[in-house]
């Protein structure tokens, strides 16, 4: 506790210094072999080493650095507000929202509708599409993935580590349907969607009686054994080739987006031909999928087979002596996320034109936990946070080609993408134990809403 | 005193494995009674609670309700024949606010006499009302027992089956907490099957008892009967004993 007064705020000063130096040593120690020393192969194949004190530098630095502002500046800051807080009586439910906290979600909504016109006025028609497709697009599949996985994990409680699947799923179940059957996107999306929800409560019916741990493993099993199933399958599937030239969707069977079609839709228009406006309609239905599976986990909630979902996560035991079927709840929550995962799987498949195996491995998965958890289980917007971080921050990096000019030209920050995810999920989950949003919205009230504050449960259930 | 049978347990055997937790046991409770069970830890009184609700099932003998057999139901069929349970540990869901943890009780009517009913457990818990956007893993132990037997309440419940009630509470809650449930009784004829470790408490409450060790009943009569069994005060009621 920083006491303002003259004194001990320079006995802060000394101890932060005393902890930043302290801090630089222990980075040296540490990262001196990692960091300082590189050992590579030379012409004649012979291993060699050489130094980067100058790389070494910075590390050392930062964590000196970091160290002293962290004990120097930001804990007494973080101390006095606490203080302040606590002196002024305010709890950490808080009736007085700004502005911006209040309309957030409007305000997000329309920044995401003009999105793509703002990238094409700001970079030109081709300029754009870095980023719609690139940002907007990926970012708004992993928002839509992890929303789904947001059934199964965040309200049911069961952990699922082979979500990917049903992401594979639906994309196979588009990529194949149209090949053979020359059905489009519009039909196939929801077929797409239930094929995935089958295959939900295909996994579901032998999972029932798991739970935790036991859940995780037979569901990551799981995951594999259909990635596995698509590699070696090769008559149905041409496995690791995977299937090219998946049709394009069209305009809602109007306008299509084939170059040579008579109805291609920048020609309707009287627009020069760009890929960019078939990435921009792509971007809108990507949204429009997204805003569904939002409305959809918002509704199911207030309803009584979303609350048995909260409560079969909560306690089992008591859902049953409640009179719920916890065997349909279970099996609900696998179908309803599974097929939102396949949506997403069947526009995956449309806006890439190629699927194969590769796409749908467990790292995945991973991610799509990650960004879940990282969100805060059971909260959309905390989600949607988590995924323009993590999927947006990815995307960024390969952006950051002045790193290059810091670490040397053989610097691919790509490499060190799962490196900075990981060290991002250490620090929120250090800082934020619950996720970026731990609140919970109520969904019973006799007169008032209030947002119950995270602060008062244990981690990971928050 | 002697109504209508609502709940009858004839010589049920309920095994965990090839253990035999349960071995013939006959419990009989009528309409608008209070009857409680009193035992030993292990004598198997929560073994037989959790066998009325059908987990684990008995492997021999009946439980009939309301003059149908509900041996072989499972456990979500059965509670939607009105037995309300509040189970052993309460088992509230910590996440919920009271307000929500109500409305689950209230499922099995699809959250029809909702409003009414909440209001009835307001009036007979006020501490909930106090609470009621408050999440319930929040909640002290006493208020979350309330909860619990609020939350089986709101199912509107032919039989209430409370599992220790008294359980880790200070004496002037679970006093209150029994007030509340003769209340219940009297004023509202609800049927309550009691499980408790509090041996006076609970059998100066009841209409009738049993006593179960080893998972068999060894005595039963009236409440203030057994209160004056001098075999029973010795093993549970001057402690120590048996």
């Amino acid at each position: 506790m920083a006491a303002p007064s003259e004194n001990t705020s320079s006995g802060l000063m000394v101890k932060a210094v005393r902890e930043g130096i302290f801090a630089g040593v222990i980075a040296l120690g540490m990262f001196i072999l990692y960091v300082g020393i590189e050992t590579y192969q030379d012409i004649d194949n012979r291993l060699v080493w050489r130094t980067r004190w100058g790389l070494l530098a910075i590390f050392v630095a930062v964590a000196a650095i970091g160290r002293f502002l962290m004990v120097g500046v930001i804990k007494p800051h973080l101390d006095r507000r606490k203080l302040a807080k606590a002196k002024s009586g305010i709890l950490e439910i808080s009736e007085e929202k700004s502005f911006f906290h209040r309309h957030f979600l409007k305000i997000a909504l329309i920044a995401l509708l003009l999105y793509p016109m703002a990238s094409v006025w700001l970079f030109g028609t081709q300029g754009s599409l870095k980023y719609v497709d690139n940002f907007g697009i990926q970012i708004l599949i992993y928002v839509m993935l992890a929303w789904g996985l947001n059934i199964v994990v965040g309200l049911a409680g069961l952990l699922d580590l082979g979500y990917v699947a049903f992401y594979a799923v639906g994309a196979y179940s588009y990529a194949l349907l149209s090949a053979h059957l020359g059905l489009s996107f519009w039909v196939l999306l929801p077929l797409a969607g239930i094929l995935a929800a089958l295959w939900g409560v295909i996994l579901g019916f032998p999972v029932l009686r798991l739970r935790g741990d036991y859940l995780a493993i037979v569901t990551l099993a799981f995951g594999e054994i259909i990635r596995l199933v698509l590699i070696n399958w090769t008559d149905v599937t041409r496995g690791t080739f995977g299937i090219s030239g998946i049709k394009k969707a069209s305009v809602f069977g109007i306008w299509s987006f084939d170059v040579g079609s008579p109805n291609y839709f920048p020609k309707a228009f009287g627009l020069a031909t760009s890929s960019a406006y078939y990435k921009i309609f792509l971007f809108y239905v990507i949204l429009a999928l997204c805003l569904l599976t939002a409305y959809v986990t918002i509704r199911l909630r207030r309803m009584p087979i979303g609350r048995a979902w909260e409560a079969l996560r909560e306690d089992e035991i008591a859902c049953r002596s409640l009179g719920i079927n916890t065997v349909t709840t279970k099996l609900t929550a696998f179908a309803t996320g599974a097929m939102f995962g396949g949506f997403a799987g069947s526009f995956f498949a449309t806006r890439q034109g190629f699927v194969s195996p590769e796409s749908f491995v467990f790292l995945e998965s991973a991610v799509i936990l990650a960004i879940v958890v990282l969100g805060g289980m059971g909260s959309l917007t905390g989600i949607a946070i988590a995924a323009v971080v993590m999927v947006g921050g990815t995307e960024l990096l390969r952006e950051m080609a002045f790193l290059k000019l810091v670490f040397g030209p053989d610097f691919t920050p790509e490499l060190y993408r799962m490196l900075l995810f990981g060290l991002a999920m250490v620090i929120v989950m250090l800082f934020k134990p619950r996720g970026f949003v731990g609140t919970r919205e109520p969904t019973a009230f006799l007169k008032e809403r209030k947002v119950v504050s995270g602060s008062f449960t244990k981690e990971g259930h928050g | 005193m002697a109504g209508e049978s609502l709940l009858k347990v004839q010589g049920v055997e309920t095994y965990y494995g090839n253990i035999r937790a349960l071995a013939g046991v006959d419990v009989e409770v009528n309409k608008g009674e209070i009857v409680s069970l009193i035992g030993a830890n292990g004598a198997g009184k929560s073994t037989l609670m959790m066998t009325i609700c059908g987990s684990p099932q008995a492997r021999n003998g009946q439980v009939i309700f309301d003059g149908e057999d509900i041996t072989r139901l499972p456990t979500h069929l059965i509670a939607r024949k009105r037995i309300a349970q509040s189970p052993e540990g309460r088992r509230i869901f910590p996440r919920m606010t009271v307000l929500e943890n109500l409305q689950m009780g209230a499922g099995l009517d699809n959250l029809k006499y909702f409003a009414e009913d909440v209001e009835k457990i307001f009036t007979l818990f006020p501490r909930l009302k106090e609470r009621q956007s408050q999440r319930g893993g929040t909640l002290s132990g006493g208020e979350q027992q309330m909860l619990s037997i609020g939350r089986a309440l709101m199912a509107r419940p032919k039989l209430l089956l409370l599992d220790e009630p008294s359980l880790g509470l200070a004496p002037l809650i679970v006093k209150g907490i029994f007030e509340a449930i003769k209340k219940l009784n009297q004023e509202e004829g609800l049927t309550v099957f009691l499980v408790e470790q509090n041996a006076f408490a609970a059998l100066k409450l009841s209409d009738r008892a049993y006593v179960m060790v080893n998972g068999k009943v060894t005595m039963s009569g009236p409440g203030r009967e057994l209160l004056a069994n001098p075999e029973v005060r010795a093993a549970y009621l001057e402690g120590g004993r048996h």
